[in-house]
């Protein structure tokens, strides 16, 4: 990966609340909010950051599904509903399952290094409430080839990484990987609670351990090697940052203190009509992270916290392994020793990440850059972590289908 | 003739009713299942859904295309390998629809009873009374030459009396569900000595693969479900009656339904409860088990008049509740029917002035809701009950000596025989009415 040719900051981010099972606010047989009002929402949320909506000079929006969850597509057409201002300006949406979000801030990246823009509006959005889970799981299978849809598990993409998990399982001990899983649980709930935003924010288990240990494993009714605690949510949520050169922070009148550096970034794919070549290893996830470093110059060493792409509490373990952080079968002692708890090592998902924020699968990748400027411009409240001067970076995972789409990217504290 | 082929043609009575089409529902699901088996594969399964309302014909098709599919959503894992050989269906709604199809697919809806002379087996959910499920089974028997296996769903008729009077051998039980079928785990199995041991032993393995519970009862007019709940309709009925001679019929009601509800820590007030079945489900069932007890009239003039006036609860097609001893909004009690003046009286006239009356309550935190899948409900009931035996209120007292009868009645139940055991008794009290306690117990017998 060639080194970034000019300067490219994060600014302005804003969440909205992830949305569905775990929020009080949510019933499933009540009528909510559509995709409309996140996008909107998320978006005036980052403009209200900004001097003018005028100064943006582009808009892109990453999203996977709105085509079967909302019956809707063309969804540039929504960057104008945020603001009349961005009406007859440049927009363009971009499709790469739970990898969207990811793909979104690669265009703007792209858009902002080539020189087209100054600054890019962009927005994930997923709302995926619409429908019952089963038939979500069709839908979500989308990230899959289609062609292997028909052998595939009901609920398709746990039956992926359920057999990921008996991989794991078989190769390394079932008990063994599981305590590691229990505790990539337990941290995800314990820092989403600090998290207002998140979907667990209200969590309230006294004993997460307890309650981890009561689920069991049926695959009779779900699949064989995991339970529902070991997924990622389904979440309606949208998250929005700026990206912007130089020139378009002080043209939208941001701060540097406000900002973040993109110092490094990758994106890599696999062969989607392929298997995995090795189902213990998350090997697109290990390219693009190594690349991504790479490229920033930096070691995991230097790392002060990381968004990595959890949809299930077993990918969160390989992407510990793919990362380098233990080799392969130690992720999950790492995990269970703690060091990727918030006063571990290395924090990890420090608002719950996928399992404990949500996941709305089409914003994810830009949540996670969301938080990680939080984290590095101190706005994180009460799920702040220290940062250490002498590791100052952070970097965010974000994963489309089963290890596909993988785009990792590198910050650091604009100076 | 196996399981599976017994199964092949089946016939339900009353198809269309609260109870048939629950019946229906879940034998559809039964059958098309074994449809989908390697080994049935593409022989034919027929369930005749005989009902004489047209309306309710078009009706029962809406329900079992809803309750299907949400019985199906719940088995889509096992649905996609039963499946696994049609590579048109792709998608788990693909499969799901399917499946809904194949279920639809068995049903024959019917208005004439020549439909089942080729069933070998019949359920009989008509109404309850006597004469018709005799005439209906013996018309069909007369006409069947498989000598099928019927299996009433009579909440209270002798099945020796139908046997008898239909001439049917020994080929009817008791199947009695709870309404509504699809729901409620509880099914009263009703044998008596001539009863055929094969049909006994399908209807068990039948109850299984529905997932039911299963109580034995023996024949005896009510069962045990009626058996309890008459009696204790009953006595809540004369407790009222005792009571209106010191305030209005209303605040009696409202009392005696409260102390149910609240003191004797059950779903729903008694009252409630006998609007829920239907005054005049409740008036017929009293009027059929009566003859056959001894030293036990178990009438109610009360339940007389108002049925003479009209006031009948039960519900309407689509489910909500219609006024009864209470009037209804949204599915929550708002007014108490008074007798004299043959209107509803808003409870919140009288709610305050009938708390107060009642006195403390044990315990507010003990309530059904919170107490139901509690683990320690034993422990918690025991002192609550303890509490309430040392009380001097009003309320806590009417709640004892209510306690008290209730539990005389599942004793009462096990002495005459209808009951094998106080396990069967309180299973149908926990399991068929939800409550959070057996009747038979030891909370109220403290001296």
């Amino acid at each position: 990966m060639k080194k970034l040719r000019k300067k490219v900051y994060i600014a302005a981010g804003f969440n909205t609340v992830s949305m569905g099972t775990g929020r009080s606010e949510f019933n499933p047989k009540k009528e909510r909010p559509g995709l409309e009002y996140y996008i909107e929402t998320a978006g005036k949320g980052t403009l209200a950051q900004v001097n003018d909506a005028d100064n943006i000079d582009e808009g892109v929006i990453g999203n996977f599904m709105a085509a079967r969850f909302n019956k809707q597509a063309n969804l540039p057409g929504f960057i104008p509903y945020i603001d009349k201002k961005l009406e007859w300006k440049p927009a363009i949406s971009v499709e790469g399952a739970c990898g969207s979000g990811g793909l979104a801030l690669v265009t703007g990246l792209k858009s902002v290094l080539a020189e087209t823009a100054d600054s890019v509006l962009v927005l994930g959005v997923e709302v995926q409430n619409t429908m019952k889970a089963l038939y979500g799981a069709d839908v979500l299978a989308g990230a899959g080839w289609y062609k292997k849809r028909k052998e595939g598990h009901a609920f398709f993409f746990p039956g992926q990484f359920s057999n990921r998990a008996g991989a794991y399982y078989e190769k390394y001990g079932k008990e063994y990987a599981r305590e590691g899983m229990k505790r990539w649980f337990v941290n995800a709930m314990e820092n989403a609670r600090l998290c207002e935003t998140a979907q667990e924010y209200e969590n309230k288990a006294p004993d997460l351990y307890a309650l981890y240990d009561k689920f069991k494993l049926n695959g009779e009714t779900f699949v064989d090697n995991l339970t529902v605690l070991d997924c990622s949510k389904v979440s309606d949520g949208a998250s929005a940052l700026i990206m912007a050169s130089e020139e378009g922070l002080g043209k939208l009148g941001i701060d540097k203190k406000d900002a973040i550096e993109i110092v490094g970034w990758a994106q890599v794919e696999r062969n989607i009509t392929n298997e995995p070549p090795n189902p213990t290893e998350v090997t697109t996830i290990k390219k693009a992270a190594h690349e991504a470093l790479e490229s920033a110059g930096i070691t995991i060493d230097e790392l002060a916290t990381i968004e990595t792409h959890d949809c299930f509490s077993i990918a969160g373990i390989l992407g510990v392994e793919a990362l380098g952080f233990a080799e392969p079968g130690k992720g999950a002692q790492f995990v269970t020793d703690g060091h990727t708890a918030r006063d571990g090592k290395i924090p990890i998902n420090t608002t719950g990440g996928l399992i404990g924020w949500g996941h709305p699968t089409g914003a994810t990748g830009v949540h996670q850059a969301v938080t990680i400027w939080e984290q590095l411009t101190g706005k994180a409240g009460p799920a702040q972590i220290e940062i250490n001067p002498d590791r100052p970076y952070g970097m965010t995972i974000n994963m489309g289908g089963d290890d596909v789409t993988v785009i990792a990217m590198v910050y650091k504290k604009a100076e | 003739m196996n399981y599976d082929e017994r199964l092949r043609n089946v016939t339900v009575l009353g198809a269309a009713g609260k109870m048939g089409s629950g019946i229906l529902l879940l034998t559809a699901v039964e059958m098309a299942d074994l449809s989908l088996k390697p080994e049935n594969k593409g022989k034919p399964y027929c369930l005749n859904a005989m009902d004489l309302s047209q309306e309710g014909l078009a009706g029962l098709l809406r329900y079992l295309k809803t309750q299907v599919t949400k019985i199906a959503e719940k088995k889509i894992v096992w649905l996609r390998k039963m499946y696994a050989d049609r590579a048109d269906l792709i998608e788990n709604e693909e499969i799901l629809n399917q499946y809904v199809f194949d279920v639809l697919s068995i049903v024959r809806p019917v208005t004439k009873i020549e439909a089942a002379y080729e069933s070998n087996l019949i359920f009989e959910a008509v109404s309850e009374n006597k004469d018709l499920k005799v005439k209906l089974l013996s018309q069909i028997d007369q006409n069947n030459s498989n000598s099928p296996w019927y299996f009433t769903n009579t909440s209270s008729v002798p099945i020796n009396i139908i046997d008898n009077e239909a001439n049917l051998g020994g080929r009817v039980l008791g199947f009695h569900f709870y309404n509504p079928p699809a729901v409620q785990r509880l099914v009263e199995l009703i044998v008596t000595d001539g009863t055929n041991k094969e049909m006994e032993e399908f209807a068990k393995v039948y109850a299984k693969n529905l997932k039911k519970v299963v109580v034995p009862s023996n024949d005896y007019a009510g069962f045990i479900g009626n058996g309890h709940f008459m009696r204790d309709a009953l006595y809540a009925i004369q407790e009222v009656e005792r009571l209106n001679k010191e305030m209005p019929f209303t605040e009696a009601v409202y009392c005696i339904n409260k102390i149910a509800q609240d003191y004797l820590v059950r779903p729903m007030g008694i009252f409630q409860l006998i609007d829920y079945v239907g005054i005049d489900v409740v008036q017929f069932i009293m009027n059929v088990m009566n003859p056959f007890l001894d030293k036990e009239d178990l009438h109610s003039d009360l339940l007389d008049q108002l049925m003479d006036i009209g006031v009948k609860g039960g519900q309407n097609s689509d489910g909500s509740q219609k006024d009864g001893f209470l009037k209804y909004e949204k599915g929550r009690p708002v007014a108490i029917f008074d007798l004299e003046t043959k209107s509803y009286v808003e409870t919140s006239a009288f709610a305050d002035k009938c708390d107060q009356a009642l006195g403390k309550h044990p315990n507010p935190k003990v309530n059904w809701k919170s107490t139901i899948r509690r683990k320690d409900k034993d422990q918690v009931f025991a002192e609550f009950f303890a509490t309430m035996h040392s009380m001097p209120d009003m309320g806590a007292k009417l709640a004892m000596n209510y306690g008290k009868r209730s539990n005389e009645i599942g004793h009462q139940l096990v002495n005459t025989g209808v009951a094998n055991n106080s396990i069967d008794v309180n299973t149908v009290m926990l399991t068929g009415f939800f409550h959070a306690y057996g009747p038979i117990n030891d909370y109220f017998v403290l001296n």
